[in-house]
């Protein structure tokens, strides 16, 4: 047996041959719509488990399922299973109209009794409501028709909010009893416009549309959801035309893919936003030192430089969209001033203030290049803050035990646009999220939480924030820009929540 | 192997068994990240807190809870995962083909490449292909796998859009199979369709992982092949006309595997270790992909399974090169 040249190249051809089976890998098909999705979708109840509290789920569930009440794409609330909702004059019930002539996936009637289930579900302990403490707050349903009242009991000024938001679901009270948690996870029905079709975990999802939805038919007949964690794949997604659409991919590879023939994109500004705890240990105990970091950076720069252009600067932990935005709170680039008041606690250049900071590091947009910035920005004033680079469950696990360092990198996310869910439970001392601890806030925001006069309160977390602004208790940095690439053929219409919703995906 | 070996065997497996379970357990919850802060709503009170730690058992002593999981395992129930919430066992089993599917067909791939460029750098020994053969074993060496994973979507999934991403199988294709072993069921029911398709997903990272590899088993077999062409009995067969590919094939190859296969055997296990990077790359759907998430979510349960099975399959491979390397060769296979 002789080895020749000729059988060489024979055995090439073969070898490419076995590879290219089949031909070019399948496009994405016209009238089908499919989207590479930047999450996995770990578990199908939205009422249980960590899944219940991603935010970056919520999309997908909303696909499927429908909440109380709906977010419009611009944060504002709507009809959703519940056309009508308020409290009594007295605020202690709540009367809910329930919408008719909506069906479940299988035919069922959708009915009162589903909402009064769902809602007693997800207060009662046993089942692992993460967002029992808001459910259990109402009980004692009753039912005439399509309304329901309930009694409050104790008064909680954002649960209407909390229907639209975590875990503010309505399941299939017949269905789910029927086929158990299990059989439930197996083949889970809804009422929202797109029908479970075929679920692979950490693979794809195929929806179906649900030709009864009461919101109208959607335009895709079927969506496939592929689940591609990695944003170099999910850019290869897009570019290859294997996906019509894509998201949260780096800023770079955005504007590069919408430059490029049959591709176009979005960015929108949603409820997420960057910012920089600070716990109240040693040094930051000195207003001055606070205003300082405050004062040091140039946000601007920084959304410029690093996120090409793509984010809003802010300096509060409220966003536009928010309930309780103020514009006129503001604090300044201005590092003359940070000097002088680091001079004024006898810190400068040659004598910098010390501390460690701490942040994620590839988590959000360029969250560890942001934070070596700031440090950067920080040296020439004279603070010298050293980076330690942590896991995002190392945060949440130190920010639950108050432990994290003086200074530390995170992005809320409040989709509910309420203060109650950012400036409330990010600086509210005995709140697991909150790291500041001291008595002003407490005071300030505790009478919050149950004030019923809806005004009052709005304006009561707007002095929250200005009070936080002037004594420099948290650092917010930007709101981010949500990049998202799709095909010319397609029309998408972002949210404001960050969720992507194919039944907001229409034709060009 | 006597029966008392076999024994010494089966007894060193459970120590090394036990021995990771005690590991990957204290080190998982010694490392950094607690599951409940992970799911934490806004607006928790400690009352909170301490009602969903005792939903998933995380209130008991680290002795009580590793007691617990040892009893569970010995009964076949290896938990239930805190985000997925599924049995734990299902799960990995369910994931596990597509895992050996995908290294098997990388190993494959390895073998073939780097045994192709072995026999053919022996051939050409001493000559410009040689040296052009160790040009490209040092540069496939030196690129990690996942780097070539990047390389190929680039060049194959995009500039020239042949292969797919992402996935294991088109999202179309929906075959009612058995089991998860998608491609061996698929070949053995001869489902062409099916067949075409999964090799169109598992050819970019497969490709991925073999490369690696392929320089490591081209380097060692052509080292071995070439101290075995010095060898009497090749030399004999030589003078006796045969062609320096018959002596390769009929006479050298032969002897000069048996290195190249403890290699290849250890190397196999890192091949898997490999996947999960890759799987993650591509979005397949295998057990690599699902570690990531696991520790991602701090899954403990599901990361301990996940740990315990990529064990037992790492020890099961061992063993089978162990027994391959005693058929194969004669002076083990004679005492």
């Amino acid at each position: 047996m002789t080895l020749t040249r000729r059988a060489l190249m024979g055995y090439g051809a073969a070898g490419l041959g076995l590879g290219l089976l089949g031909g070019a890998p399948a496009r994405a098909q016209s009238g089908e719509l499919s989207i590479a999705y930047n999450v996995n979708l770990p578990s199908w109840d939205p009422t249980v488990g960590p899944s219940a509290v991603n935010p970056t789920i919520q999309g997908i569930y909303q696909s499927v399922f429908d909440q109380y009440i709906n977010q419009e794409p611009d944060l504002s609330f709507t009809g959703g299973l519940l056309t009508k909702w308020g409290w009594t004059d007295d605020n202690t019930k709540i009367r809910m109209v329930v919408r008719e002539g909506v069906t479940w996936h299988n035919g069922d009637p959708f009915t009162a009794e589903d909402v009064v289930w769902s809602l007693e579900r997800a207060g009662a302990a046993e089942t692992g409501n993460p967002i029992q403490f808001v459910w259990s707050k109402i009980g004692n349903y009753a039912i005439d028709g399509n309304v329901i009242t309930a009694d409050v009991l104790s008064f909680e000024p954002t649960l209407f909010k909390w229907m639209g938001f975590l875990t503010g679901y309505v399941l299939p009270k017949k269905y789910y009893e029927e086929v158990g948690a299990e059989g439930f996870e197996a083949a889970p029905i809804g009422t929202g416009p797109y029908m479970v079709d075929r679920f692979e975990r950490n693979a794809f999802l195929t929806l179906k549309a649900n030709p009864a939805y009461w919101g109208g038919a959607p335009a895709y007949e079927t969506v496939t959801l592929k689940f591609v964690t990695d944003a170099s794949s999910r850019v290869a997604e897009v570019e290859s035309g294997a996906s019509h659409i894509t998201l949260e991919i780096p800023y770079e590879e955005y504007d590069r893919l919408r430059a490029k023939d049959g591709l176009t994109g979005t960015t929108t500004p949603v409820s997420d936003i960057a910012m920089i705890f600070i716990n109240d240990v040693d040094p930051m105990l000195d207003r001055n030192v606070r205003l300082a970091m405050h004062h040091a950076i140039d946000k601007q720069a920084i959304v410029d430089r690093l996120l090409s252009g793509y984010g809003i600067p802010i300096d509060t932990l409220q966003t536009p969209e928010y309930a309780a935005y103020d514009p006129t709170i503001t604090v300044g680039y201005d590092p003359e001033k940070a000097k002088a008041l680091l001079a004024e606690s006898g810190f400068g250049p040659d004598n910098p203030v010390r501390f460690k900071i701490q942040t994620t590091r590839g988590f959000k947009p360029k969250d560890f290049e942001m934070i070596q910035a700031i440090v950067g920005l920080w040296r020439r004033v004279g603070i010298e803050a050293e980076i330690e680079v942590y896991e995002i469950a190392k945060h949440f696990e130190l920010r639950a035990a108050d432990q994290l360092a003086p200074a530390a990198f995170y992005n809320w996310g409040n989709s509910v646009g309420d203060p109650a869910t950012s400036t409330g439970f990010a600086m509210f001392g005995p709140s697991p999220h909150s790291v500041w601890d001291g008595e002003d806030m407490i005071n300030m925001i505790g009478p919050l939480w149950g004030e019923a006069d809806e005004a009052k309160r709005i304006e009561g977390f707007k002095a929250v924030d200005r009070k936080i602004a002037e004594d420099g208790l948290v650092i917010p940095l930007i709101q981010y820009v949500q990049p998202i690439v799709h095909s010319t053929d397609v029309t998408v219409t972002p949210h404001v929540s960050g969720a992507l919703h194919p039944h907001r995906v229409k034709p060009a | 192997m006597t029966a008392l070996a076999a024994l010494s065997r089966l007894l060193t497996t459970l120590v090394t068994l036990f021995g990771v379970a005690v590991v990957v357990f204290v080190v998982i919850r010694v490392a950094p990240g607690d599951p409940i802060a992970m799911m934490l709503p806004p607006g928790a009170t400690q009352e909170d807190i301490d009602r969903l730690r005792a939903l998933y058992g995380l209130d008991k002593s680290i002795f009580q809870q590793f007691w617990i999981w040892v009893g569970g395992i010995l009964l076949g129930d290896f938990g239930t995962s805190i985000s997925l919430r599924q049995d734990v066992l299902q799960i990995v089993l369910g994931r596990l083909p597509a895992t050996l599917e995908l290294a098997t067909l990388a190993l494959v791939m390895a073998v073939a490449l780097g045994g192709a460029l072995a026999v053919i750098g022996t051939l050409r020994r001493a000559r410009r292909t040689e040296t052009a053969i160790d040009l490209w074993n040092g540069m496939t060496l030196s690129i990690p796998d996942f780097l070539w994973g990047l390389i190929f979507i680039l060049v194959l999934g995009v500039v020239i859009p042949l292969f797919p991403v992402s996935g294991r199988i088109s999202p179309q294709l929906d075959p009612d199979y058995l089991t998860n072993f998608l491609l061996i069921e698929a070949l053995i029911r001869f489902d062409g369709a099916v067949i075409a398709d999964l090799l169109r997903h598992m050819t970019l990272p497969a490709l991925a992982l073999a490369l690696p590899l392929s320089a490591i088993i081209a380097q060692v077999l052509k080292q071995s092949l070439k101290e075995v062409m010095h060898l009497d009995y090749v030399m004999l067969a030589k003078a006796k006309g045969f062609s320096e590919v018959a002596v390769i094939f009929r006479e050298a190859l032969r002897n000069a595997v048996l290195p190249t296969l403890t290699l290849v055997g250890v190397q196999f296990t890192f091949l898997i270790g490999g996947t999960v990077i890759v799987e993650k790359l591509f979005s397949y759907q295998g057990l690599g992909n699902l570690a990531i998430d696991a520790v991602i979510n701090r899954d403990l349960p599901l990361i301990q399974g996940i740990v315990l099975l990529f064990s037992v399959l790492f020890i099961a491979i061992n063993l089978a090169v162990d027994l391959a390397y005693a058929v194969l060769n004669p002076r083990l296979r004679h005492g």
